[in-house]
């Protein structure tokens, strides 16, 4: 059991972080603290889907010296795919803060509970 | 004709490139480029269905040529064009029918970004049913994320900007779940195009092993699916994303974007995971489960509503639960039923939107029911349109929603999984559904002492044309059955 723990360590190191993204995400009220919570849970994934094209004593797969036998390199696919997905992280964080710049402005606070009691209060002014 | 193959393709640039050139333009000519755009990608997906039922088998197209293992692939059977010619119809007609709300709501120089974001939904939708691999799917997703977060929060009130918050956060929630199921799964096959992992899911299952990892992979890819399109218990940021968003954006929301991702997901169910795989995990009794309470729930929150858009938007949610309770009726027939009604909701609910906000604003821009007693007399446009697509919701004979609803029952009555409990349901939500949208049209109709101004027909002409061709396609589609369920039957079969 703790032999297999061990050999899945960056495996079960990605669980534990997807869920400390995960409970955070849902349990904290603070925005900033939310964005924080998506940025480990998309960071946990990527660390998973590291490990997993990783391969011990080979190199990046970008030729050099002229070697071009396949075990000299590892699989180049996952980490294209993690490229991808921190572009992709990149971008709907940049989206996000800026959201939370516009609410911060409107309503002084990042409590979404606060937020929300705020434009309830709004919408039945303006009713 | 085989030169259609390449339709899919050049749409996905196409929209891409519009969305680019959009963004520099001026409102009016944003505006142009992408209706033209999406009326050109509606002739595309008309042409490329004849010639995909002309052939009568599903054409694999490799992009840039490169064989399986290395390319990117599309895939073009009967549904898929289908579904983007029915997605691109209900895209023209809303930005049509919205346009006079996209004006009023949204500032000026803001106006052409609207454009650029319905093009990127489009090319996202597109993608979203063609694609052949599961990474690109992902990737599309996020790009329909921003995109359609982007359509919600470009009216700027204080309610869209904490709307698209919720939204962002259970959409990535969603997305997360996804992206984490899809490298599960690349980690047991190492495949990533869909025909290459239903081969190594279908050997790794039949083999025995691995079962659990399997299983995570299946549950995380549905659920995330699930928490994007809206599922009950997910379906809380549904009303105020659909309630305070401007009219052409709601009926987008709620008719495209939520139904690209179920799309989507029977895609995987039916290429990457096999239906045996997948039905033999149990998600489906899930789905089935979430999707029975959701048509209970979202009704009767609908029904205690008394705001005109949040009513629509809560029976949006009851929708999507119809939708997967289809699929959870697990057999060809309930994914009939659930493919039948994703284009019912595609083209009433933005219908009901449109009609909603054109007789909101008649009564001075008041979305509370009795503020809008006698809208109907004083907009009798939108109150006729409002009244036809609320009876096709209801499920009335010579409109979709009846034979939506017959499907279901149908569904359950040839496979006998759980037919009583199936028309229990189908029963109880009809009885709420006539409830909560007889007492709208009672109200619409209903005459008080202080007359609302009527509103005169010459600045409706764009609204009406759209809502007279929605209700045109639902009587159309509700009357000459066959053809439609033919065509659904082929290509579930073709999947």
């Amino acid at each position: 059991m703790l032999q297999n723990l061990w050999d899945h360590r960056i495996a079960c190191a990605a669980v534990v972080l997807f869920a400390i993204g995960f409970a955070t995400l849902l349990l904290h009220r603070n925005l900033m603290k939310k964005i924080i919570a998506l940025n480990i849970m998309d960071t946990a994934t990527y660390l998973f889907l590291t490990s997993l094209g990783y391969i011990s004593n080979r190199t990046a797969s970008i030729i050099t010296d002229g070697v071009t036998e396949m075990e000299r390199y590892v699989n180049p696919l996952p980490a294209g795919l993690v490229l991808t997905g921190i572009v992709v992280s990149v971008s709907v964080t940049a989206v996000l803060l800026g959201l939370t710049i516009r609410l911060y402005q409107r309503y002084h606070t990042l409590n979404l509970d606060e937020i929300y009691m705020m434009a309830q209060q709004e919408q039945e002014e303006d009713t | 004709m085989s030169f259609c193959v390449n339709f899919p393709l050049f749409c996905v640039v196409a929209c891409l490139l519009c969305a680019v050139i959009s963004s520099v333009l001026k409102d009016k000519a944003a505006r142009l480029v992408s209706m033209g755009l999406t009326l050109a990608v509606l002739l595309c997906n008309l042409f490329l269905l004849i010639y995909i039922l002309q052939e009568g088998s599903s054409v694999t197209y490799l992009m840039g040529h490169y064989p399986h293992p290395w390319g990117n692939e599309l895939r073009i059977s009967i549904l898929e064009p289908l579904f983007c010619l029915a997605f691109s119809c209900v895209l023209l007609l809303c930005l049509l029918g919205g346009r006079k709300h996209i004006k009023d709501d949204l500032r000026e120089e803001k106006r052409n970004l609207y454009y650029v974001m319905a093009d990127l939904v489009l090319s996202s939708l597109l993608v979203l049913s063609y694609t052949n691999d599961i990474f690109t799917g992902y990737v599309f997703i996020e790009i329909c994320t921003l995109s359609s977060c982007g359509l919600l929060m470009i009216r700027q009130i204080g309610r869209t900007t904490l709307a698209s918050v919720r939204y962002m956060i259970f959409s990535l929630l969603g997305s997360g779940l996804f992206l984490l199921g899809v490298v599960v799964a690349y980690s047991l096959t190492g495949q990533l195009l869909m025909p290459s992992l239903k081969a190594s899911i279908a050997s790794i299952y039949a083999s025995g092993e691995y079962r659990t990892p399997l299983m995570a992979a299946i549950c995380l890819i549905t659920v995330g699916l699930c928490i994007k399109s809206g599922l009950f218990p997910f379906h809380f940021w549904m009303p105020d994303t659909y309630g305070c968003a401007t009219p052409a954006s709601s009926g987008i929301l709620s008719g495209l974007v939520s139904k690209g991702y179920i799309f989507f997901l029977l895609k995987i169910i039916f290429d990457v995971f096999g239906t045996e795989v997948f039905y033999a995990s149990g998600m489906q009794n899930v789905l089935y489960a979430f999707g029975a309470c959701g048509i209970v729930v979202g009704s009767v929150s609908a029904l205690r509503e008394n705001d005109i858009s949040r009513m629509i938007a809560y029976s949006s949610a009851a929708q999507i639960g119809y939708i997967y309770l289809g699929i959870g009726i697990s057999g060809n027939l309930g994914v009939i039923a659930a493919l039948y009604h994703i284009l019912t909701h595609a083209m009433t609910k933005p219908a009901l939107f449109l009609a909603a906000a054109r007789l909101s604003d008649t009564a001075g821009g008041a979305r509370r029911f009795k503020d809008l007693q006698g809208a109907g007399w004083a907009n009798r446009t939108a109150g006729a349109f409002f009244t036809f697509e609320a009876f096709s919701m209801i499920g009335l004979p010579l409109t979709m929603g009846f034979i939506s609803k017959y499907l279901f029952a149908l569904a359950a009555f040839r496979t006998g999984v759980r037919m009583i409990l199936t028309l229990v349901v189908l029963a109880v939500s009809t009885v709420l559904n006539t409830l909560y949208f007889a007492r709208t049209v009672i109200r619409l109709y209903n005459k008080q002492e202080t007359e609302l101004r009527p509103c005169p027909m010459k600045k409706q002409a764009s609204y009406a044309f759209a809502a007279l061709l929605l209700a045109g396609v639902n009587v159309g589609c509700g009357v000459f059955v066959r053809p439609l369920l033919h065509l659904l039957s082929k290509g579930v079969d073709l999947f």
